[in-house]
């Protein structure tokens, strides 16, 4: 199997042109791969929050938090699922008419790739100036979490340390997401030109052909990571012991006693309800 | 770039003698298939070599493919019926003259006693990039050579380009839409009957194909409905030479007129377009009116709202207007503008 697709120039070269769409079902089998075979893992795997009695005693050690703590405001939501559905937009009208659903689908894309360029420039001022920017990187620090949560995945009772705002598989998965949308993102602004949208001159000369060959392609493979990314997400968002995090996308919080499960209070403080109060993390 | 050699590449020659055989080839082969009718758009594409089928199965031997008959006060022909034989047809003479005209004016004697109008309805576009082997979008890559601020691109889409321009050369696909056929298809599921409206498909869509054929196809058959037989006609194609010359612009028009009223009309236009283009805007807006020099005239108007030129072909647009204005007002003593 051809992984990609060369074509011939006017001047002879071969350049390449596309990825080969198989890739997209190898990607589409992945993650249903994933999600059957971690599905299957997870019924006979406990869940890794903290014990009941040792959610008690932070209770009462931290009592003075509010009972709803805000874990994304509406900026982050209204963000979230406007970069959600242009997501979804940009898959199926990429993928449908190749897996044989044929409809005009350039419009539909162009647009929708505009609005996800738009909600992650929004996304990346709004990270960096009114968030906790690094509460979403993984580094060196969180290798003592790594270490605690493959022992838990081997069936081991560690009491190590509980994630800061956002668990480790979640910034992990942040980080690919940003290597595969930015890479799709860059990539489909630079073939605005290409098409005709009405809002800037065509021009497809603007890049060599062999420049254009690694455009398309770039293209082609963060779009084919992103549709197992994009199925790996949905399934862990719609799972029952993940559902709290899911719900917080929505509301904007979760409960104390949800903070306190499954959260290390030094690694994401948070402010007590009054000024006197202890708070969390911080004591 | 295609260089022409006089041997063509290697394949299977299948000529089976029967629709059933030759759809279980197709089935078998898929995409490594071509299929042959007249072979005048095939072999340009063998001996170029820009396309290298491992199987050509060779529709010609198939008899149940050819022929005109008499359906339900319609037409029923044979997808590999010769264009001669259609425009010889008394039937077609007499109630369904647009398709006689049209079929008369596609290229010259010799390509329509080979030529059969299956082929020329399904025929491959005639973008000189396309056919000259530039891996385009509709080649499968990621440019429209056409479309480019140096492009020569004079017999190129005004109307409907979504990445690709290439535009439907075919002269006897207006008259059938203008006439209301239907295709009959048939492949390993049976058969099904899409209306000509539905047939061809712009790059929207697919950009890689001109018609709803999938590879395991065939048309068998067009079937022509009464409902415009007998009507008034006019067709008229504009071409760089008399003879054996693509359409630059035609037009096909059937209309029903009641005194000087026009009662019902359907109007299409091709070589404007990825698809023949049916101009229902213009069909609604003169249906009801006098067939008179003013309605021609907002006709035309109206006809090419909407177009988009490229670099060298903004003369199609005062072609379609007059062209359009001249099947609305019939007859000969057309006077052009631009």
């Amino acid at each position: 199997m051809d992984l990609l697709r060369w074509g011939r120039s006017p001047w002879g070269e071969w350049v390449l042109t596309h990825v080969s769409w198989s890739l997209f079902w190898a990607s589409l089998f992945a993650g249903v791969l994933f999600f059957v075979a971690h599905a299957s893992y997870m019924l006979f795997s406990a869940h890794r929050k903290r014990t009941s009695a040792e959610t008690d005693a932070l209770e009462a050690q931290f009592k003075n938090l509010p009972p709803k703590i805000e874990r994304h405001n509406l900026s982050a939501r209204l963000f979230h699922w406007i970069m959600a559905a242009a997501m979804f937009v940009l898959l199926f009208t990429a993928f449908l008419p190749i897996a044989g659903v044929k409809f005009a689908w350039v419009q539909w894309h162009w647009i929708a790739g505009l609005v996800l360029i738009a909600s992650i420039l929004f996304h990346i001022v709004h990270a960096t100036f009114f968030l906790d920017f690094w509460s979403i990187w993984v580094g060196p620090k969180d290798i003592p979490e790594l270490k605690a949560e493959m022992l838990r995945e081997f069936g081991h009772d560690v009491p190590g340390p509980k994630s800061g705002k956002y668990p480790l598989g979640n910034r992990l998965y942040h980080l690919a997401i940003v290597f595969a949308g930015l890479g799709a993102s860059i990539t489909g602004a630079l073939m605005i030109p290409r098409i005709r949208t009405g809002l800037v001159a065509r021009n497809p000369y603007y890049l060599s052909d062999a420049t254009w060959g690694i455009t398309y392609v770039t293209h082609g493979l963060a779009g084919v990571g992103l549709v197992g990314l994009v199925i790996a997400h949905v399934y862990f968002a719609v799972r029952p012991e993940k559902w709290w995090i899911t719900k917080s996308m929505i509301l904007g919080f979760i409960t104390r006693r949800q903070y306190l499960e499954h959260h290390e209070p030094s690694r994401w403080p948070v402010e007590a309800k009054s000024s006197d109060a202890k708070s969390a993390g911080r004591a | 770039m295609a260089v022409i050699r006089d041997v063509m590449p290697v394949f299977e020659l299948y000529q089976p003698a029967s629709i059933d055989d030759a759809i279980k080839l197709l089935d078998k082969h898929g995409a490594d298939a071509l299929v042959l009718a007249g072979g005048l758009d095939s072999m340009d594409w063998l001996k170029d070599r820009l396309k290298k089928p491992k199987a050509v199965v060779d529709l010609g031997a198939i008899k149940e493919l050819k022929g005109v008959k008499e359906l339900n006060g319609g037409l029923e022909i044979g997808a590999m019926t010769p264009l001669t034989e259609v425009v010889k047809h008394p039937m077609v003479r007499d109630k369904f003259s647009l398709l006689m005209e049209a079929a008369e004016l596609v290229a010259s004697p010799q390509i329509r006693n080979q030529g059969t109008i299956g082929g020329n309805v399904s025929q491959d576009t005639r973008c000189w990039y396309y056919r000259g082997g530039w891996t385009c979008y509709r080649a499968g890559g990621n440019i429209c050579y056409a479309d480019t601020p140096t492009a020569v691109n004079r017999e190129h889409a005004i109307f409907d380009a979504d990445r690709c321009v290439a535009v439907n050369p075919s002269d006897t696909a207006p008259a059938l839409l203008a006439l209301d056929a239907s295709m009959v298809i048939r492949g390993p599921k049976g058969e099904r009957i899409v209306p000509a409206e539905e047939y061809w498909i712009g790059p929207g869509i697919d950009i890689t194909r001109m018609n709803v054929l999938a590879p395991n196809e065939i048309l068998t058959a067009i079937r022509i409905p009464s409902t415009m037989a007998g009507a008034q006609f006019y067709f008229e194609k504009v071409r760089d030479r008399q003879v054996w010359d693509f359409p630059l612009v035609n037009v096909a028009s059937a209309m029903v007129v009641s005194g000087d009223k026009i009662d019902k009309i359907r109007l299409v236009v091709n070589a404007v377009a990825a698809t023949p283009r049916r101009l229902k805007n213009v069909e609604t807006a003169v249906v009801g009116k006098t067939r008179n020099e003013e309605t021609a005239d907002m006709a035309g108007k109206m006809a090419v709202e909407g177009a988009q030129t490229l670099r060298h072909n903004a003369y199609k647009v005062p072609l379609m207007r007059n062209l359009v204005k001249r099947a609305i007002r019939g007859g000969a003593g057309a006077t052009w503008t631009s």
